[in-house]
Parts: C-alpha cells; structure tokens; sequence
C-alpha cells in the first residue's frame, strides 16, 4: 500500500516544551483513519505541522511521495491537501454556492483571473453546485452562510474543503458545536465522502470515531500511543487507562 | 458533462444567479444620466462638478481595497499625491499632452503603490494602519522638501495643457475639464466593476469575509492583496492627475492625511464595498462641503463631523445602506 500522506520522525517544540515527538505516521488512500487522544495530547499540533502553518523542528512531510516539509501552506493545498477547522471558517456574508465556488476556482487556477473567461466562471459555478446537490444542501444554495442553523454551516466547512477535490481531507472535529438533534447530518456526510479520499479525521466524539474509522490513531503527550483498528483500540488497556478511561462511553 | 447548447434549459437557477450577477441592471445608468444632465441643468457648477467626479474615482479607487479587499488603510492621498504631481511635474517641465500625462501619473501611483504593498501589506490591522499614515506622512515631506520641482508649499504652478486629442481645449467655464474628467471616470468605473465581479475580485472579497479560509484553499492572499493596492493606487494616481490637468495647481495637501480620511468619509458617508458608495457619499460631501462654508466658512466641518456621526452610529452602510433598508420595508409593507 502506499502512503498518501506520511510524516517521517516529526518533531516539534517551543523551547523546552515538546509538542510533537518522533510522530510516524502514515495514511493510505482510501483510508478512514481516527486521530485521538486527551486534551493537550498534540493532535492541532500534528494538523497544523501538516498543512503547514506550524514548522517542524525535525523530520519529514510526504504527500504522494514528495516532500513537503519546506512547501507553504498554499502549495500544499494545491498538491491535495484540504482541511477542515474545528470552528467553523466560513465567508459568512456570502452565499453557500459562492463559499464553494471560491474554493473551486482556487483549485482550477482561475481564482486570480480579472477579465473574461465566462466559461471557466459557468464550470465553476456549475461544479459548485453539482457538490451542493451531492452533499444534499443545494435548497441552500443561494442562501448566506450566517442565516444557516449552525449543523448545516458544519456540512458547508466540509464543503469548502470537498471543493478543492482533495487526495487527502484532514477533518478537524467536524461534529463540533453541533447540538445532537443535528449530528446525524454531519454523519451521513462523512460516511458519504468520496471512497478514494484519504480523510482523517481528529475527533473527541467517540460514537463518531468508532463508527466511522477504519484505523485509530492514540496521541498521547505529543507522541504516537498505538495505532491499530477500532477493536484493537478499544481492547487496548493503556488506551484505556489514560483516555478512554476517563470517560464512561466505550 | 451537458452540451453547451442545451445547457441554458437546465442550469439550475442559483447557478444562474451567480454567473450573471454583473448582467448590468438600469439602476446602474442613473449617474452617468444625473451627471450628463447636471451638465445642462447647472451650467455655473462645472468646475466643481469636475471636481466631484475626480473624487468619485478617488474614493472608488479606495472602496476597491477598503470595501472589497479590506484593507483599512488612512495614507490613500499618497497615490492622490503622486499621480497629481506626476501630470502636474510633466506638464511643467515641458510634457503638455493631457492623457499620455494622465496615463503617467496612474503608472507612477501604481509603482508607489506596488513597492509600498509590498512591504506594509505583510502587516494587517493597527500595523498597517500605522504604516499608511507613516506613508503619505513621509510623501508628504518629501514632497515640501522637494520644493525646486514641486513648488513646495507654495503649490506648482504653471501647468499648461494642450487640448484632449489636439482639439479640445480646457476653457475657462470649465465645459472640457467636466467632460474629461467625467468620462475617465466612467472608465474607471467601468474597469473596477469589472473587476470586483471577476474571479479576482470574488478572491478579495473572500479575503476581506474570511482571511484563515482563504489560505486554507490555496489562495496566494498576499500576492492578490499586493495586486489589488497596486491597482487601486493606480486608479487614486489617474483620479490625481486629474485634478492637476483640471485645476492647472498641484497644493502640497493632495498627499495629506486630512485628504486620506476625507476621501474614508466619503466613502463612509456612501457605503463601503457597494462600488456605488463613492457615487453618492463623494458628491454628497462635496456639495455639503460647498453650502455649509457658504452659510459657516468656518465651522462646515463640525457639520460633516455630526452626519458621519448619526451615519456610523445608526446607518453602517451609509446612504446606501439605508436606501436598501428602505427598499426593505416598503416590500415588507406591500407584503
């Protein structure tokens, strides 16, 4: 199997604090992949030194096999990185549609361009909508973000992100702030995600988690705890003791 | 993928809507048709009528980077500054051609614009406002400083212009300065809705929305915010040297703050980020600007200070802003 996306030897510290230490990671295509772990274990940390807007003190990004330890966070992007945050970065006075097509556009290059060009405007206003319509929020279209309940401005942060068509999708607590009566929308999206997609996802929801991943990842203290499948994770009695001991639900 | 020809009939309407939301609409005609009116109707009113408009242009020129770009800046007169003198130091020196000389002064605000973005548009928020006062602060020295080909404080003088395309000359009524100044305005506003409805101008307003987001999918937001300074700068340089071809004087407060935060009232006063602010609050201005020194040549600005602010306080989108919730509320009302 090949790595999509892999970190080699990662290591980041302010001064003496070590936030990420000798992290080896690797994330498959296709692959649904869970990072957890308690509070301050590192996980933002890990997403921020992968898109880039953290610089590791030591070793190595790799997406699709090149290095991209020195690439900024835009040229990352470009190679097929997408990412989701976990409080919603919206263009909350715009449209649903236009939230996506500014993405679409930055991904085929016309984002830039001053004059013209009305076809390459109708592709992107015409693929923006064709993923509304997949991710069912198309109703919503011409509706501003900011008049919609927070759940669906949720569905439209992964949108933004889907925008982009990228290899590898980071989703950085999607279900967060979303009140339960509405979770279950954010669920039925993620379990629809495009399969060749390699989505990992940082979580806290442990019923999300459990049910969506393939392969959970604990972070402990800035450092990789185990890695293995959602069973293993769950049979894991260090797991237990300093994570998912703490909390009643598994 | 549906044929090209066929695909009308089936785009849905929201895509629709936001590929033909720069269609322009009537509406958008009523300036051009007040200003070409205003022509006939106020005949003793047409040097400052020029002058509105060279305004009008300026503050479109900021409503580019303020409204759509957000970037607050309180040093716009620098590029104002420079463009003025550019067409005023050429018309001087012996280059009396009124639209290479215009072109001139755009080009050199833009190159100010350009090298200056460059460097203050890696700061944002008080930094950078800070950084475009110490701007037009510095120009505005140098430009005191410089008195042997600015004229110093005294103001350049001498500017003699030949007639636009060899055949009109600027009269003394001021008839050729209007139509000069009125016509490179539609030009400019011709060129800036353009603009803020590309997929540039889409890019800038999704900056200004979203900063983080923007970064997140790929934008080069510093490259595009540079761009959009430089043009902007540009258009402010047209809109100065303007007013030097037209006045025939370049004064040393073109690059002043106070002309900075004038031309931010203006705009204010207007609406930012609507490109037709600077169509309302500049002339609004002015010709407030205009009575209020004939009744009160002394204290007028108390008067603008007082509307801008009930404007700020209980209308955020100036003019336009509460003609829109106008507009609001009689359709409520038919409801």
């Amino acid at each position: 199997m090949t790595a999509v996306l892999e970190t080699r030897g990662l290591n980041k510290s302010f001064g003496a604090l070590q936030v990420a230490q000798n992290i080896n990671f690797r994330l498959e295509a296709g692959a649904r992949h869970a990072l957890i772990g308690p509070n301050g274990a590192g996980k933002t940390t890990l997403v921020n030194l992968i898109t880039g807007r953290l610089r590791p003190t030591g070793g190595k990004i790799f997406l699709s096999g090149e290095d991209i330890t020195d690439l900024p966070p835009e040229a990352r992007v470009k190679r097929g990185l997408g990412r989701t945050f976990q409080i919603n970065q919206l263009f909350k006075g715009l449209s649903v549609l236009e939230n996506v097509a500014l993405a679409v556009a930055e991904r085929d290059g016309v984002g830039g361009n001053m004059f013209g060009a009305a076809r390459a405007r109708r592709a992107v206003a015409e693929e923006a909508y064709a993923l509304l319509e997949r991710l069912r929020i198309a109703d919503d279209a011409l509706k501003p973000v900011r008049e919609l309940p927070y759940g669906r401005q949720r569905l439209v942060e992964i949108a933004i992100a889907l925008g982009l068509n990228p290899k590898v999708l980071l989703l950085d607590e999607p279900a967060a702030g979303v009140p339960s009566t509405e979770s279950a929308i954010i669920l039925e999206m993620i379990a629809g995600l495009p399969p060749d997609i390699a989505v990992l996802i940082i979580e806290h929801d442990m019923d999300l988690v459990f049910r969506f991943a393939r392969r959970i990842t604990v972070l402990v203290q800035g450092a990789v705890l185990v890695e293995g499948t959602p069973g293993e994770i769950a049979a894991d009695t260090r797991v237990r003791e300093v994570y998912l001991g703490e909390r009643s639900h598994v | 993928m549906i044929p090209p020809g066929k695909s009308s009939l089936k785009r849905p309407p929201a895509v629709e809507a936001l590929i033909k939301r720069h269609r322009l609409r009537p509406i958008e005609l009523l300036p051009w048709a007040i200003a070409v009116a205003a022509y006939f109707l106020f005949p003793g009113y047409l040097a400052l009528g020029a002058q509105i408009f060279i305004m009008v242009l300026f503050a479109l020129s900021l409503d580019l980077i303020l409204g759509y770009a957000g970037i607050i800046t309180l040093g716009h007169a620098a590029f104002f500054g420079v463009g003025a003198y550019t067409a005023g130091i050429l018309a001087v020196q012996g280059w009396h051609e009124p639209i290479s000389g215009l072109i001139a002064a755009g080009v050199a605000a833009a190159v100010v614009g350009l090298v200056s973005g460059l460097v203050i548009l890696r700061t944002h928020g008080l930094t950078l406002l800070m950084l475009t006062l110490a701007i037009v602060f510095m120009l505005h020295e140098a430009a005191n400083k410089a008195g042997f080909i600015t004229g110093g404080a005294d103001g350049l003088q001498g500017i003699a212009i030949d007639p636009i395309f060899g055949a009109f000359r600027f009269d003394m009524f001021g008839r050729t300065a209007y139509w000069y100044a009125l016509v490179v305005l539609f030009l400019g506003w011709a060129f800036v809705r353009l603009l803020v409805h590309s997929p540039f101008g889409r890019s800038l307003t999704g900056i200004r929305e979203n900063v983080v987001r923007m970064h997140a999918i790929g934008t080069p937001v510093r490259r595009r915010l540079v761009t959009a300074y430089t043009i902007s700068a540009g258009l402010a340089g047209v809109a100065g040297g303007l007013l030097a071809q037209t006045t025939e004087f370049v004064a040393l407060n073109v690059i002043s703050f106070e002309l900075s935060g004038a031309v931010l009232i203006m705009l204010i006063f207007g609406g930012v980020g609507r490109l037709y602010g600077a169509f309302i609050g500049a002339p609004v201005y002015m010709i407030a600007e205009d009575e209020l020194a004939k009744a009160d040549p002394v204290y007028w600005l108390f008067w603008i200070g007082l509307i801008l602010i009930l404007l700020v306080m209980f209308a955020r989108g100036g003019i336009l802003g509460l003609i829109d919730q106008a507009m609001h509320l009689v359709r409520w009302r038919r409801k």
